[in-house]
């Protein structure tokens, strides 16, 4: 078959240190590109509102101890600090509604 | 009364049942660019062969001042026809009476059709046109849609369950359609999600249509929950009117021979297909048209997972699944959703009694983050699953690269192929010969006063060595190496030898696939 000419969907792939001539699909093309999770900022699994906040910047935590709440899916889900730390910053209010990786609560 | 005066009497009682949801909502409809349920039977099946049943029917519910309301045949049209003399069972859900809405009676109706495809042992037609669950009914919806699941489960593998979606089906309706084998959709028309874009946007506080979030197009191309997609309802049953002339009516029988054609090898020359650069591209579909009956190739799920094809055609008149790589996009590579696409169409073929031809031309399975995150190891078995536990007739063909994992996986003697072949091109390796030279030779290359000249040598060296059908050959793990021209005598010649295959598995309740 002839290679068309200004394909302009035309692609390379390598696999195995063999660069190939072909083209995308369209999931391929809607690939989201791959962020290590930061343990230092906890975010919201899923989108909700936050019917209380239980700490202040610059406030000392424990491990499990609670941050703020997360209601989402009428559940009231208690979000609890991963580690040891200290607050560096609140980034939401009681009231807020916030959708789904939104950074909460951010620790030094 | 007289029988005459009888007579006249039913005739009144159909008519009036006839009329769905009367001529306003019929105007509704049309003005969406649909056909009402009963007109979508008729053109779907054989001019006069459509008979109806149960359409005097009534819907049980009490709550709500519901026993006031008269819905003709409870919003469901059931019934037996044929289609190109084939017979077949069908219902269609009738948006006009209640917006389709599946209630107890409605749901008993579908059951009742499903039990008689089961009995009869002929296919299930279900064309798909509801607003979802019909909520003045309670708990008996949900009951009837439970009772239809069920039924789609026992008659899966037994007789061919075909769903076409013509309007809305949303939340638990969605199950029905994707337990069966093949879902033929239809752009601007079919609307399939669990939740809609209302609830999506007050929950989630994200914007999507309802297009964009289960239109035909998603379907097709990107969720693969749709095996057809179609411009328009008649483009749509001229196609299902085409996949009921490949299958067999159920799982003890063959699908019905056809007169025997030759491949159109004027335009379709196996000769010209193929580069021989194993990195340049072409469309296998014309490799499957130079050999199969009149070049005729019926794909299925052609916009999803494209670097995988598969789809029926025949061969001397017998129809055949064809699985094969797509050089054309991604390099036809394996990745989660090719390996779901493959694995579920073998199945289908395996459980009725159809050949499976594959044609080879891999470099392996996709390399990325979002491949191995999204379970690559579990859906890629899929395809080692199913491929190992069909005992139809399997005859593979390795057109060019076949490398690695992605060698064993496309139905290689390893996993019981009854015959494999290869054409002078084929690459039959553990990898391609760069990634392997750069392996092997590593230190040579490292240490080498000029590596990259080394590492170009060494690469020569193995392709050589390795890069063809000859070290496969030498072991006996294909059974020959033939010329492209001659891939229809001997794939003929294969699949006739083992008409009479037995193949008995284990004594067993069910495997455990890698779902």
């Amino acid at each position: 078959m002839k290679k068309k000419k200004g394909d302009k969907d035309q692609i390379t792939l390598m696999v195995d240190d063999v660069i190939y001539t072909t083209r995308p699909n369209k999931k391929y093309n809607q690939r989201k590109p791959y962020k290590p999770a930061n343990p230092k900022i906890i975010t919201s699994f899923m989108p909700g509102n936050i019917p209380k906040v239980m700490v202040k910047p610059g406030q000392d935590v424990k491990e499990g101890d609670e941050l703020c709440i997360l209601e989402a899916m009428k559940m009231k889900n208690i979000i609890l600090a991963p580690a040891d730390g200290k607050i560096k910053r609140v980034n939401v209010k009681e009231g807020d509604v916030v959708a789904k990786n939104h950074a909460l609560v951010e620790l030094k | 009364m007289s029988i005459k005066q009888k007579t006249l009497d039913l005739k009144k009682r159909m008519q009036s049942a006839l009329q769905g949801g009367g001529a306003k909502a019929i105007e509704k409809q049309v003005a969406l660019g649909k056909m009402t349920a009963r007109e979508r039977i008729i053109s779907l099946l054989d001019p006069n062969s459509f008979h109806e049943y149960d359409l005097f029917v009534e819907h049980a519910a009490k709550d709500f001042d519901m026993d006031k309301k008269h819905l003709p045949g409870d919003g469901v049209i059931t019934g037996t026809g044929t289609i190109s003399g084939f017979p077949v069972c069908i219902y269609a859900q009738d948006f006009t009476v209640a917006g389709g809405s599946l209630g107890l009676m409605h749901a008993r109706k579908i059951g009742k059709i499903m039990d008689h495809a089961m009995s009869l042992k002929i296919p299930i037609i279900g064309i798909n046109d509801s607003g979802g669950a019909r909520i003045q009914e309670g708990v008996n919806s949900l009951a009837g849609y439970g009772e239809i699941f069920y039924r789609n489960t026992r008659a899966s593998g037994v007789i061919p369950q075909i769903s076409v979606i013509l309007g809305p089906c949303a939340g638990g309706a969605v199950y029905s359609p994707a337990l069966t084998d093949f879902v033929f959709v239809v752009d601007k028309i079919s609307k399939m999600f669990i939740t809609g874009p209302e609830v999506i946007r007050s929950v989630l506080g994200e914007e999507i249509s309802m297009e964009e979030l289960g239109g035909a197009r998603v379907h097709s191309e990107v969720t693969g929950n749709a095996h057809f997609f179609s411009e328009s309802e008649t483009e749509c049953f001229d196609k299902i009117k085409k996949l009921i002339s490949y299958i067999p009516w159920n799982n003890k029988r063959k699908a019905a021979p056809f007169p025997k054609k030759a491949p159109k090898t004027r335009q379709f020359k196996i000769d010209n297909i193929i580069p021989t650069d194993p990195r340049e591209p072409y469309d296998v579909r014309d490799v499957i048209r130079s050999i199969s009956d009149d070049s005729e190739f019926f794909e299925v799920q052609e916009l999803f997972a494209a670097n995988m094809v598969v789809g029926f055609g025949r061969m001397n008149g017998q129809t055949i699944g064809f699985v094969a790589n797509q050089p054309l996009v991604l390099a036809g590579v394996l990745d989660v959703d090719s390996s779901d696409k493959a694995a579920r169409f073998i199945r289908y073929c395996d459980a009725f009694n159809i050949p499976l031809v594959t044609m080879v031309d891999l470099p392996g399975y996709l390399p990325g983050i979002d491949q191995e995150h999204a379970g690559v190891i579990r859906h890629g078995a899929k395809i080692l699953y199913s491929y190992s536990e069909a005992t139809v007739p399997k005859v593979t063909v390795i057109l060019r690269k076949a490398y690695g994992g992605g060698y064993i996986a496309m139905c290689s003697r390893h996993l019981k192929a009854d015959f494999v072949f290869a054409w002078p091109t084929a690459e039959i390796a553990v990898m391609g010969p760069e990634g392997a030279a750069n392996i092997i030779f590593r230190h040579e290359i490292m240490n080498s006063p000029n590596p990259e000249e080394t590492r170009q040598k060494k690469v020569e060296e193995y392709k050589k060595k390795f890069a063809n059908p000859y070290v496969a050959a030498a072991h006996g793990y294909i059974d020959a190496v033939i010329e492209p021209d001659e891939t229809r005598r001997f794939v003929l010649h294969a699949l006739e030898i083992s008409a009479e295959k037995s193949d008995e598995p284990p004594m067993k309740k069910h495997g455990i696939p890698p779902f």
